[in-house]
């Protein structure tokens, strides 16, 4: 295994940069990290429809989670490989391809994650704000929101881990993300797709394993400040 | 670009392949379900076992699996795995079906992994005198486990359970990587096929929902007749 990681070291780890297009587990993370960023004021968004009273912006805003959570994101992979083009008239590339599938497919997620953690505060919060003069949208921006996001946290990181996992569906559209490259490899390497798999199989381990504990402790961490308040 | 026509795809040839697919793909969450359900009911039980290395195992399990993408699980199990075993096995195993074996194989890990952390969450809502009482008059750890807790703690694990299959029916799709013939592959053929990309995944995107729909009622009916009693 080690002459593998000597030899083919660097591509895995960059793909072809700066020769040639940037890849392999750096374009995951940059691939997962821009993907939840772009995401998080998506999910946003669809959290506030999904609690508005107003039932023209909740209904179809439910409709939508509840068609998106249904669908596995290869479909709104293929979606967004055919659409993508037809709608800006222009040949998107498996990044963008990728990316636009992401924010849509963790914008839904993070909704329900952005919902729990705003009807997990105190109604409290929002009627003495309220009462304070603050309109609807500056109180969710300045007491609701930032209140929440500290005990969204763990979840965020969770689903960061989720998005990583997911980018490896990038592979079939042959993005240059890790796992395609590890299958380049496997290509030059014809006899040792054992070792390189098991390979792909440690990156994401040793990537996710410690990100979901740091979840974890956040999660410890954040409950013990909020019981001294 | 040619109008939306679904008729292409609603009968004839091309309507065949996605129904088989639409078939296989039903097939593979249903004979994953039955095998990952009782490993993952072994796996939760040694989560809780009385002896630490029991319980090392498991909690090693669940999380090298969990934290793995189910493509590099399904690449391994089709392109590494079948390297281990002896040549005349595998050569007897490529003249078979090995897509689809390689698939449910990686399907049934990563499922288990994720169904015994349900069914663990549920046991631990069980109080833990029940546990003793058992042990108490007689029973053993397994025969308490088994006539005790378990049952008591269906009310619990059943819902997360359902949506976990909600789960495991849209990663069948991902069998497509290693060419298993199922909904999502047999979309991508009619596609590529018959340039009727937009018919073929509206089709496509159906079926999945569908399916979806009919597990998610199933699960608010579990918990509308069945809801959890508070001890």
């Amino acid at each position: 295994m080690l002459d593998i990681i000597q030899t083919y070291g660097l591509y895995y780890l960059i793909g072809q940069y700066p020769n040639g297009p940037l890849g392999g587990l750096l374009m995951t993370l940059i691939l997962a990290a821009s993907a939840l960023v772009l995401a998080f004021p998506v999910g946003v968004l669809l959290a506030l429809c999904r609690i508005s009273p107003f039932a023209i912006l909740r209904v179809p805003v439910t409709g939508i989670v509840y068609v998106l959570r249904g669908t596995p994101l290869l479909m709104v992979i293929f979606w967004a490989y055919f659409l993508l083009p037809t709608l800006t008239g222009q040949r998107t590339d498996q990044f963008g391809t990728m990316l636009a599938a992401l924010v849509i497919f963790d914008g839904v997620y993070l909704a329900e994650i952005i919902r729990a953690g705003i009807l997990g505060l105190p109604r409290g919060q929002m009627e003495s704000s309220r009462s304070l003069g603050f309109s609807y949208l500056s109180s969710m921006l300045l007491v609701i929101l930032p209140q929440a996001f500290r005990n969204m946290l763990p979840s965020l990181v969770n689903q960061f881990v989720s998005t990583i996992k997911e980018t490896s569906l990038g592979y079939i559209i042959s993005l240059s993300e890790v796992s395609f490259v590890a299958s380049q490899i496997s290509a030059q390497l014809p006899t040792k797709p054992l070792q390189i798999y098991a390979l792909l199989g440690l990156t994401y381990f040793v990537m996710c394993f410690s990100l979901s504990r740091f979840a974890y402790w956040l999660e410890k961490h954040l409950a013990v400040r909020s019981a001294k308040v | 670009m040619n109008t939306f026509d679904l008729s292409i795809v609603l009968s004839g040839q091309y309507h065949e392949w996605l129904v088989s697919g639409f078939l296989l793909s039903i097939q593979l969450a249903l004979i994953t379900l039955v095998i990952a359900l009782p490993l993952a009911i072994i796996l939760a039980v040694l989560r809780l076992a009385p002896y630490a290395p029991l319980r090392g195992i498991s909690i090693t399990y669940v999380e090298a699996i969990r934290n793995v993408p189910l493509l590099a699980h399904m690449l391994f199990w089709y392109f590494g795995a079948p390297e281990l075993l002896p040549p005349p096995i595998k050569s007897w195993i490529y003249q078979h079906n090995i897509e689809a074996v390689s698939a449910v194989i990686a399907l049934v890990l990563y499922t288990a992994a994720y169904m015994a952390e349900d069914i663990r969450s549920g046991l631990r809502a069980i109080p833990k005198e029940q546990m003793e009482a058992g042990r108490t008059l007689g029973f053993g750890f397994i025969s308490t486990m088994r006539l005790v807790i378990l049952p008591q703690s269906l009310r619990v694990t059943v819902p997360p359970l359902i949506s976990q299959t909600l789960n495991l029916w849209k990663n069948t799709s991902i069998a497509m990587v290693i060419g298993v013939g199922e909904m999502m592959y047999q979309a991508q053929q009619v596609e590529s096929a018959t340039f009727r990309g937009f018919e073929s995944f509206a089709v496509t995107t159906a079926g999945y929902i569908s399916v979806s729909i009919v597990i998610t009622l199933l699960s608010s009916w579990y918990q509308q007749r069945y809801p959890v009693r508070s001890a």
